[in-house]
């Protein structure tokens, strides 16, 4: 039974720079860079040595809480680095690409396999990690069967890549995923797609199909978790990226792990944004510097969207769950009465001389500047303008501020991702770091309460 | 150019050292701060919480000006110097000479207010090492506004370091706080000094100092300055006609006066998202409910015309709105997010019940008529506990949706 979803409560957040819908292929990075810290919560336990040489899809790394859980090269090449911080942790794995790749053949997979050898075929072959799950927002628990597994096709997040196209051709491969992960769970695989556009999923099969209009987040598969069939204690869902669907079922078509990936390139900084063909962990100097980025210019570069993506340095690497890569100016200087002035070029949701709500189709070009310091909670009533899930957030806020165990389990805190909160932390007048604090939530939960 | 730079250079030198939270506090009037955002989101909303106090106060100046200039002609008037003002634009009472005593007298309540409330929480920032927060800037406005004119401004200095103490900064400063700091500051100076806090000789300038001018054989004529609802406590009729009461242009506390003006506050504070509209409207419903009651007990004679409280309850229910500081109390006090219910839900409770107990208090407390106050802090301390339920509501949804599951 399909369920349209129809958001009220949210907030489009309309910026300039979104990708012009062509597609050309990235310069071949030379290096490649796995970060763990893409991993919350694993632990990593090194398989390969500086110096080895891997294929693509060769495992990397595995997680010290679960020996099945491996992480792969996305490239065939030479790891030429293992940079280490504190206490020896591991920060990230550089991996030199060959000019011809090589793949690990992890065979072509059965149609017809059980849920066991799918899962531990998928472990072995580095998909695993692709696959998330809620509680906790971590990577997804192998021994637990969920309850559920939800696919948002649809983004809302401000200048995300638009997944109609992104996934344009790829029907076979996200339908073989699909059979699979199907497998997985007892319950249903539930897709969500906008309610205008054309989307590659609307024609598969075994699937369950919602229809979500509104603004931001509406996209956000948390929400349309709160929406469908939402995670009470005890049970489990799972959560794929709609771009991972596509690795995840060639890897079941062809036994290759290709990482390629199409990513989207936004921001006001960006002179020409639009679409590259990349692979997981390619320097973003491949796309970015050549493209129109001003290479002097005082930018910020983020894996990921203005709201919940990662900052990375100009020698960065596109991270293991982005499909965007946006660029915008940093806000590093101070504004004369910028606390008394009439506002035009920023967005807010009030009208406290602020006049984003005269022109609600105007595209802003934001910077990163916090726009005013950071202070205790004070205004109530306003993230609930934003925060479409049926629960608390200040309270939950509050809940995890005090580790209040009890209260942030009745509040909801088992349905919410940081990135949930991500337009409350948006609007905050008191410039509180709301995912920040949620995350710290959720790790307190695994600690205390255990998975 | 110039000045920005040097700025940031002593804010640099000064980093890390006792006095930086009072460096910055001022720096940041001046410019908002070079921060960019670390981790979260790369992006933020224009509103900060200078924007948002900032909005409170622009929506308090127009009952300020007015308040100076009520000041003046509330003077006047008492000696019998100028006649009645005929209506709101009347040049009798936007005069010169109004204004002179409103600033002679209003300015020191407003100096008094912030230097004293400012000074302690820069010290306490400085102390406890945390950014000077801006909560008292409204603070510091609504007090003078609430208190009466003659007010010395020893007691109002007095008041203030009381309520910011301990109304505030035990609990942990701004957004801490239980009880509304401006109310906190009232209160101790009602219960303190009531004789500079209520009857007929403190809400116009001069009347007290006349009063003691005449005890000490002064061949003089006494100045009344009763407040409609004293008049109305004592069993009088009130001597103001309905717009007076809605224009402003009688005695009471300084800037709680003029209905008209508040309600253009509070709509400036409803359009601009500061204030909660939920919190108003449910005050207005509660206090018109109340009203009601209390009309219907007159009119099916359940008391006699000697009742001590007859005169108020009789006061047709719609005209208390305008009365005292009810309007004031609920556009600019009910509905302060810290101290307010801080659920939607919540808000609906919270503010029938100020509007509902502010109409009961007025009625049945003759000594002092004014229940707005009282009614503001109980329910203060009732916020908490109206939350609790409404939270508890999604609670038990979500448990129910288990049970449901689990069956």
């Amino acid at each position: 039974m399909s369920k349209d979803i129809k958001i009220t409560k949210g907030l489009d957040i309309k910026l300039r720079g979104e990708a012009e819908k062509t597609t050309e292929k990235a310069i071949i990075s030379n290096f490649f860079t796995i970060r763990p810290e893409d991993f919350h919560g694993v632990t990593p336990k090194l398989i390969a040595k500086q110096g080895a040489k891997v294929k693509a899809g060769e495992p990397l790394f595995y997680d010290k809480s679960d020996e099945t859980v491996k992480f792969v090269s996305p490239v065939s090449g030479e790891i030429i680095d293992i940079a280490r911080g504190e206490k020896r942790r591991i920060l990230s794995i550089k991996v030199q690409a060959d000019k011809e790749q090589t793949y690990v053949d992890y065979g072509k997979f059965d149609d017809n396999a059980n849920a066991e050898a799918i899962k531990s075929h998928l472990l072995a072959s580095g998909c695993w990690p692709f696959i998330k799950q809620r509680p906790y927002d971590i990577i997804a628990k192998p021994d637990k069967m969920p309850k559920a597994i939800f696919v948002s096709g649809y983004s809302t997040a401000p200048l995300a890549a638009d997944l109609n196209y992104t996934l344009k051709g790829k029907e076979a491969e996200l339908q073989a995923a699909i059979n699979a992960l199907g497998k997985l769970t007892n319950g249903k695989v539930h897709i969500c797609v906008g309610k205008t556009g054309q989307s590659p999923f609307e024609g598969l099969s075994g699937i369950t199909l919602h229809k979500v209009s509104g603004p931001h987040p509406a996209g956000n598969v948390g929400t349309q978790i709160n929406k469908i069939d939402p995670v009470n204690k005890g049970e489990v869902v799972w959560t794929v990226a709609a771009q991972d669907l596509v690795i995840i079922g060639e890897l079941l078509l062809t036994g290759k792990f290709n990482a390629e990936r199409i990513v989207a390139l936004v921001g006001s900084s960006v002179k020409k944004p639009r679409y590259f063909v990349t692979k997981i962990g390619s320097e973003v100097a491949t796309m970015v510097y050549d493209n129109g980025v001003d290479k002097d210019g005082n930018d910020r570069i983020i894996s990921g969207n203005v709201l919940s993506g990662k900052q990375v340095k100009p020698d960065g690497s596109l991270d293991y769950y982005s499909n965007t890569i946006t660029v915008i100016p940093e806000g590093d200087d101070y504004e004369l009465f910028g606390w008394n002035k009439p506002v035009f070029n920023k967005i807010s949701t009030s009208r406290a001389l602020t006049f984003s709500w005269m022109s609600p189709n105007k595209k802003y070009e934001l910077d990163t500047n916090t726009n005013g310091e950071h202070r205790a909670f004070v205004m109530t009533g306003s993230y609930e303008e934003v925060f479409p899930l049926d629960m608390y957030p200040l309270q939950m806020l509050k809940a995890c501020m005090y580790q209040d165990l009890d209260e942030m389990e009745v509040l909801g805190m088992y349905e919410v991702a940081p990135e949930d909160f991500a337009l409350t932390e948006f609007v905050c007048v008191s410039k509180q770091p709301h995912q920040a604090i949620i995350r710290k939530g959720l790790d307190l939960m695994i600690k205390e309460i255990g998975l | 150019m110039g000045l920005k730079s040097s700025l940031h250079n002593l804010k640099e030198k000064y980093k890390g050292t006792k006095m930086a939270p009072a460096f910055n506090a001022i720096h940041t009037f001046l410019y908002t701060p070079n921060d960019t955002t670390h981790g979260g989101t790369h992006i933020k909303a224009a509103d900060d919480l200078k924007r948002t106090m900032n909005t409170v106060i622009m929506a308090l100046i127009p009952c300020l000006i007015f308040g100076m200039f009520n000041a003046g002609y509330q003077h006047h008037y008492a000696l019998g110097e100028i006649g009645k003002a005929s209506g709101f634009f009347d040049p009798v009472f936007w005069s010169w000479n109004n204004l002179t005593i409103g600033l002679w007298k209003v300015l020191p309540l407003v100096v008094v207010s912030y230097g004293v409330g400012l000074a302690i929480e820069f010290l306490f920032a400085v102390i406890k090492k945390h950014e000077v927060e801006e909560g008292y800037l409204v603070t510091g406005m609504l007090v003078p506004l609430i208190v009466p004119i003659d007010t010395p401004l020893w007691m109002l200095a007095v008041a203030v370091a009381f309520g910011v103490v301990i109304g505030k900064e035990v609990f942990g400063g701004t957004g801490m706080n239980i009880l509304n700091p401006a109310l906190t500051i009232r209160a101790f100076l009602f219960f303190a000094y009531p004789t500079w806090m209520s009857g007929d000789k403190v809400w116009v300038h001069g009347a007290v100092e006349r009063s003691n001018e005449i005890a000490g054989g002064a061949n003089l004529d006494a100045i009344s300055g009763e407040t409609i609802l004293g008049s109305l406590a004592q069993g009088h009729q009130s001597a103001y006609s309905l717009s007076e009461m809605f224009f402003g242009m009688i005695p009471g506390s300084v800037g709680e006066t003029s209905t008209v003006l508040i309600l253009l506050g509070g709509l400036f504070l409803i359009f601009t998202k500061i204030g909660s509209w939920r919190i108003m409207l449910s005050s207005v419903i509660g206090a018109l409910v109340m009203g009601l009651i209390f009309n219907s007990v007159v009119s099916s004679g359940w008391i006699t015309e000697s009742s001590k409280f007859y005169t108020l309850m009789s006061t047709e229910f719609w005209h208390h709105l305008l009365l005292g500081g009810f309007a004031f109390g609920i556009v600019f006090m009910a509905t302060d997010p810290v101290t307010a219910s801080q659920t939607n839900k919540g808000k609906w409770i919270y503010g029938f019940f100020v509007g509902f107990i502010s109409i009961m208090i007025r009625v049945f407390n003759p000594a002092y008529p004014e229940g707005v106050m009282l009614a503001i802090l109980l329910m203060n301390v009732f916020a908490p506990t109206i939350d609790h339920f409404v939270v508890q509501g999604n609670i038990k949804k979500r448990k129910k949706r288990l049970k449901v599951k689990a069956a």
